[in-house]
């Protein structure tokens, strides 16, 4: 078990073709997931990477039955895209595109409600369920098989804390990006919840960062819901109010979002908090053996 | 991205939004003119700077003659306004306000934002216009009155009035405000925005709802597709090595300490910042190199690093993905000797052919120091920055 992909999830992906599609694509290959099929209107017919290419996503999942969606359309067309994607009836979403309008995202959040479509992203590095399926941009070889889930909005500090878990031989059993954007698809509690129920999960990672209040949503979540040990890192404590910080989303504004504020919230859900982000993996395994 | 109060203005008045008549001036002499074309004794004088709080802090002023007019302007002009929003430079004046004066019978908030937790776009009203709204939320919420807008539906006029009528707006004004909400949503949307503020909305000596203050921000992402708002961008608003930074498509913030970091990823910039104060130093930037981390971008990231005189020492720290860390390494290497670094430089490289990559480094002989553990290159850094000072 593992929670939203596995060994047989069928993958089909939008702008396989352009520059960040192909590359990643490639590596998504490489790691073992099955890639069945890319989009681009107008190279319906050619294959890429061995793999077909369709005009429509439509034509695509019908020919490949497959379920999920990985997008490496560039911002100003992402709108379109997922959109597209919803209306295929794609189970999940991965949407890696960073740089989308917050008015783009809006009516989006409303569709992807309406519908019950699963979206990971945007501004993400996607989903992982090592040595079965890799969908998405990290690095695949720091990861292993194993019993920790990892929910993060930051791309290299997730790799940081697999990085951690596999050196301590824990290993990971889904790593979730879920973005760094104001208003992402799937939140930390709709992976929480997920986690809970995998049984492959024995501990859960939770990386946030400033801006915004869905560490604290989480973090009251857990304390009504989740019954496996929580180990929660919030990046910048050290963050100016006011400043953007590389995310869209990491801004603390109004006196909201701190990482002060967040932590005080996992701490009073009784989520054990780490302050030095090399202490990670530590953490959890301590708890866990 | 931020507009000036006069070029926010200038939108309204273009969705037929009521402002004060007004024009903005850069030179004392131009004021001089506009002052004797808008015919009025009284005017007021606004510094146009990116920050609130500038009546407190001196930034507004009402003049009722020539002298003291460029009385005025000549002391705003080309001076520094330092607000309770600026940091203690404060921001350039390099434009002024010159606007009509409105005789205020009542003051109301109004503003559109984008509500991060409902997901939504929401307007925000308030009876108690023209005071400082987080302190009035913060005393009085039940003075702050917010509705949601549906995506599919958008604003609708039964919205606006029951805001209208919550605020306690006379009923003669309603279908002024049903009016101006609209076009002020419209405005929203049209223009990729992130925040309208109107603070005050205010009733003025004819009886009409008129916006005495405009604040917008813009959402970075939509400029690709608001190229004319794109244009009035005031670099002099914005921190110099920001810009500069921009331009590579490199993110930095300045900060106050003096060691400077350069880490691919900005969760991970954050958490370095993060883990060198837990050391006990104090990092002078965020600096997010992108996935890339080529011998370009760390060459331009070194240069913005260095064009602050308090950074003593750089942490570098690169997680390396898809590329290769001996590349990133020789990458580094380079950048270190186009820039002429005689600072200590810690660098942490994790991924693909680190080890190979940190050999590289320690025998580069440069003052490079390549660590593998993150607390233990931290404390490198500030160990040897701890012991320069």
């Amino acid at each position: 078990m593992s929670i939203l992909v596995n060994k047989n999830t069928k993958i089909i992906c939008q702008g396989m073709t352009g520059a960040q599609g192909t590359l990643h694509s490639q590596q998504i290959l490489d790691y073992g997931s099955q890639l069945v099929g890319g989009i681009t209107p107008g190279k319906g017919g050619q294959e890429h990477l061995g793999v077909p290419i369709f005009n429509t996503v439509q034509e695509a999942v019908d020919k490949t039955g497959a379920t999920v969606s990985v997008i490496f359309v560039p911002a100003p067309f992402c709108k379109d895209s997922i959109g597209e994607a919803i209306d295929a009836k794609l189970e999940l979403i991965i949407c890696i595109t960073e740089g989308i309008p917050v008015l783009d995202m809006i009516p989006i959040k409303q569709r992807l409600k309406e519908t019950g479509t699963l979206m990971i992203g945007p501004n993400c590095p996607g989903i992982i369920t090592p040595e079965e399926c890799k969908i998405g941009i990290m690095p695949g070889s720091i990861h292993k098989k194993g019993s920790i889930g990892i929910v993060s909005r930051s791309g290299t500090l997730t790799y940081e804390a697999v990085h951690q878990t596999t050196a301590l031989g824990l290993g990971q059993s889904t790593c979730v990006g879920i973005g760094g954007d104001p208003i992402p698809g799937m939140s930390f509690i709709d992976v929480l919840k997920r986690l809970e129920s995998d049984p492959e999960t024995e501990g859960i990672i939770v990386v946030g960062e400033i801006g915004g209040n869905a560490e604290e949503q989480a973090a009251e979540y857990i304390k009504h819901h989740v019954t496996k040990p929580v180990v929660a890192y919030i990046a910048g404590v050290t963050a100016p109010a006011g400043k953007r910080m590389g995310h869209a989303g990491a801004i603390i504004s109004g006196g909201e979002g701190t990482a002060d504020g967040k932590y005080k919230a996992f701490e009073d859900a009784g989520v054990t908090t780490v302050k030095n982000p090399s202490q990670i993996g530590e953490a959890i395994y301590k708890i866990l053996r | 991205m931020n507009l000036h109060e006069f070029q926010s203005k200038d939108l309204f008045k273009s969705y037929e939004i009521d402002v004060p008549k007004g024009i903005p001036v850069s030179n004392i002499k131009d004021a001089i003119k506009v002052y004797n074309e808008l015919g009025s004794k009284k005017i007021v004088v606004k510094a146009q700077v990116h920050a609130g709080g500038r009546g407190k802090a001196g930034g507004v002023k009402i003049v009722d003659n020539l002298n003291d007019l460029e009385h005025e302007v000549k002391g705003m002009l080309g001076r520094h306004l330092v607000t309770h929003q600026t940091d203690s430079h404060g921001q350039p004046i390099n434009q002024v306000l010159l606007e009509l004066p409105s005789e205020i019978k009542k003051e109301y908030y109004l503003s559109i934002l984008i509500d991060r937790a409902t997901q939504k776009i929401k307007v925000v009203a308030s009876s108690e216009g023209g005071m400082d709204i987080e302190a009035v939320a913060d005393e009085t919420p039940e003075k702050i009155i917010q509705i949601d807008v549906d995506p599919t539906l958008g604003l609708q006029p039964y919205q606006s009035r029951q805001l209208g009528f919550k605020i306690g707006l006379q009923l003669h004004h309603m279908r002024q405000f049903v009016s101006i909400l609209d076009k002020l949503y419209r405005l929203f949307c049209d223009k990729d925005l992130s925040l309208l503020e109107i603070n005050p909305l205010i009733v003025n000596q004819d009886d009409q709802l008129v916006c005495l203050d405009a604040k917008i921000n813009i959402d970075d992402n939509a400029l690709y597709r608001q190229k004319d708002l794109a244009k009035l961008r005031d670099l002099s608003q914005e921190d110099a090595r920001e810009s500069q930074a921009m331009q590579w498509d490199l993110n930095y913030v300045h900060l106050d300490g003096n060691i400077g970091c350069m880490v691919n990823g900005a969760g991970l910039a954050m958490a370095t910042m993060d883990i060198i104060k837990v050391c006990g130093g104090n990092p002078a930037n965020f600096l997010d190199v992108g996935g890339g981390a080529t011998e370009e971008r760390v060459t331009e990231g070194f240069k913005i690093i260095l064009s602050d005189k308090n950074v003593k020492g750089i942490f570098v720290n690169i997680f390396g993905g898809i590329v290769k860390c001996n590349l990133i390494a020789d990458g580094i290497i380079k950048a270190c000797e186009q820039c002429k670094l005689d600072i200590p430089v810690v660098v942490r490289l994790v991924g693909n052919n680190a080890e190979l990559g940190s050999e590289i480094l320690n025998k580069s002989g440069l003052n490079l120091t390549a660590v593998k553990d993150l607390s233990q290159a931290s404390q490198t850094i500030v160990d040897k920055v701890g012991a320069s000072l």
